[in-house]
């Protein structure tokens, strides 16, 4: 549905060349719900902007539906956004504008015949739930309210793609989940592509089929959501999924603890009692837990838990590391959040 | 002593009142209206010439804005000794109201583009990214999202240029435009006869408040 083949994107300013994204080849399949997800800065936004050209590769190759894109402008470039929708971080509705004025903008675009766009923004507002709110204006709606209208907007005219730019990020806990919740309402009634971008993981968690991960513009990691959480592999990968501890570790824990480690069960060793065997096997090691959690990823159990280890044994430390690895991923849990 | 003041100022008005109300009003009108087509041509132009998202066309944009800025940088007072070949050649006299709204219109227009393209530029880039995301044409962005976040700012700097307009026809009626403004010079400075100047003043703030009571309003009415 949407390839990126070697597309790199570079800003000059001032004789300084920026590589935003690095020579990036990825593939979304048709009606994936794919999510790109880097730290700031990381390129992903700048990524998904070339397919809609709001942002032209510098070099490299997007194809849309098997087609070149690269290079379209004018009537052409038009009729390719009028298949892509878009939302963004700040919504970017038109303030001075009702919702339903926001909403008919998009069907103007198209040229929808004049006397089916009331009903059509009606069945629009319908669909992301805000039908009652056709007459107000942006202003007095809350986050996610406006981002559903910019929803509404996006999918106006039917698209067979929906680029989120952080669609979240500048939402609460409550209107992020009120967003998500429509967006996974709108993927399960209509075959659309939805290409995501986001540096929550917690958004990743609820939302994504399949995830690539992005640091300093290069691509780093792709992999099903759930392979992504339990056995992440890039640095990246494993920082971002380090930061969803933030908040659950005190600081104050992490400043004196020098061993901590995140395992991840894998799925058929999720019952098993690996933590009492470790205490009875290695008398040499202390382990504490710090942290744990359980959570369904794409209907999949996911456990980790936070452990501490402490003792002087370097052969029996290396044991327990060994013995663990085999039971479960283990990834070194450091100075993240000491960095944030 | 005071009713004479009084006498002598009624009688003045009662000749020159309504000669100057007209004068002022054929100035102000004439420029206004010119100012307001004009001027947004103008301003549009330069917003459009210089953004990327439309029709970038730095050559363009930079000559323009080159002749706004020399335009500006010329005192209003001599504008109009310097237009004076220009507005004998378009309107056939050097004197007279209509005479004087030709480099009323020009400060004006200049004037009104700057803040029109000031307005425009404060509209967020994001939301016309949002607009271009949804394969909208150009016109229709300019009509429905351009024109509709900067009308706000675009009715006060019509505003502001209608009230500044007042005070430059005021120093057009000192040439030849005649007008409230000269009113008060001729009777109220030369003559000394406080009562037109004290009536003139009123007047002129009377029109201002009035003005900028109305554009307040309007541009109220258009932000949400």
């Amino acid at each position: 549905m949407i390839r990126f083949e070697d597309v790199s994107v570079k800003f000059t300013r001032d004789d300084k060349t920026f590589t935003a994204v690095d020579k990036v080849t990825l593939e979304v399949k048709k009606g994936e719900f794919f999510g790109i997800v880097g730290s700031s800065g990381a390129g992903k936004s700048t990524l998904v902007r070339t397919v809609n050209l709001l942002q032209r590769p510098s070099s490299g190759k997007v194809f849309v539906n098997g087609e070149d894109i690269t290079s379209l402008d004018g009537a052409a470039l038009s009729n390719l956004r009028l298949k892509i929708g878009m939302i963004f971080q700040h919504f970017n509705l038109v303030k001075n504008a009702t919702v339903y004025d926001n909403v008919a903008f998009a069907l103007k675009a198209s040229s929808t015949p004049k006397n089916e766009i009331p009903l059509r923004v009606l069945e629009l507002l319908k669909i992301v739930g805000l039908s009652d709110k056709a007459k107000l204006y942006p202003s007095s709606l809350s986050g996610g309210q406006k981002q559903r209208v910019a929803i509404a907007r996006a999918l106006a005219n039917n698209p067979e793609i929906l680029l989120c730019d952080e669609a979240t990020s500048a939402l609460d806990p409550d209107n992020t989940k009120e967003v998500v919740q429509t967006l996974k309402n709108i993927k399960n009634s209509y075959p659309i592509t939805i290409l995501f971008i986001t540096h929550q993981m917690e958004v990743a968690k609820s939302l994504f089929d399949k995830i690539a991960v992005m640091d300093h513009g290069k691509l780093v990691e792709v992999g099903s959501s759930y392979d992504i959480f339990a056995r992440p592999t890039s640095n990246a990968a494993k920082n971002l999924i380090n930061k969803s501890f933030d908040g659950v570790v005190p600081q104050e824990v992490l400043d004196h603890e020098h061993s901590l480690y995140l395992i991840t069960f894998k799925e058929e060793n999720a019952y098993e009692a690996v933590i009492s065997e470790v205490s009875r096997r290695f008398t040499n090691i202390d382990l504490s837990i710090i942290a744990g959690n359980i959570e369904y990823i794409q209907q999949k159990p996911l456990g980790r838990l936070l452990i501490s280890l402490r003792g002087n044994d370097k052969a029996q430390f290396d044991s327990v590391l060994t013995f663990l690895k085999e039971k479960a991923y283990v990834h070194e849990f450091k100075g993240v959040v000491a960095n944030v | 002593m005071f009713n004479e003041i009084l006498d002598s100022t009624l009688t003045i008005l009662k000749n020159e009142l309504w000669k100057a109300i007209y004068e002022t009003a054929i100035m102000l009108g004439i420029s206004f209206v010119l100012s307001l087509i004009f001027g947004s041509v103008l301003g549009f132009l330069l917003y459009l010439t210089s953004n990327k998202a439309f029709f970038q066309k730095p050559v363009l944009n930079k000559a323009v804005a080159g002749v706004i800025n020399f335009i500006r940088s010329i005192p209003f007072i001599i504008l109009v000794v310097f237009t004076l070949p220009l507005t004998f050649y378009i309107v056939g006299t050097k004197i007279g109201p209509v005479a004087a709204s030709v480099p009323l219109s020009i400060t004006a227009t200049v004037f009104l583009a700057r803040l029109i393209e000031i307005s425009l530029k404060e509209v967020d880039p994001g939301v016309i990214e949002a607009a271009l995301s949804t394969g909208a044409r150009n016109s229709l962005i300019i009509r429905k999202v351009l024109l509709v976040e900067a009308a706000p700012g675009i009715v006060r700097g019509i505003t502001v240029t209608f009230i500044s307009l007042i005070g430059f026809s005021a120093m057009a009626g000192m040439v030849g435009g005649g007008g409230i403004g000269n009113l008060a010079v001729q009777y109220g400075y030369y003559r000394y006869e406080t009562g037109i100047m004290i009536f003139t003043i009123i007047v002129l703030v009377l029109i201002v408040q009035t003005a900028q009571y109305i554009g307040d309003l309007v541009a109220k009415k258009l932000s949400h």
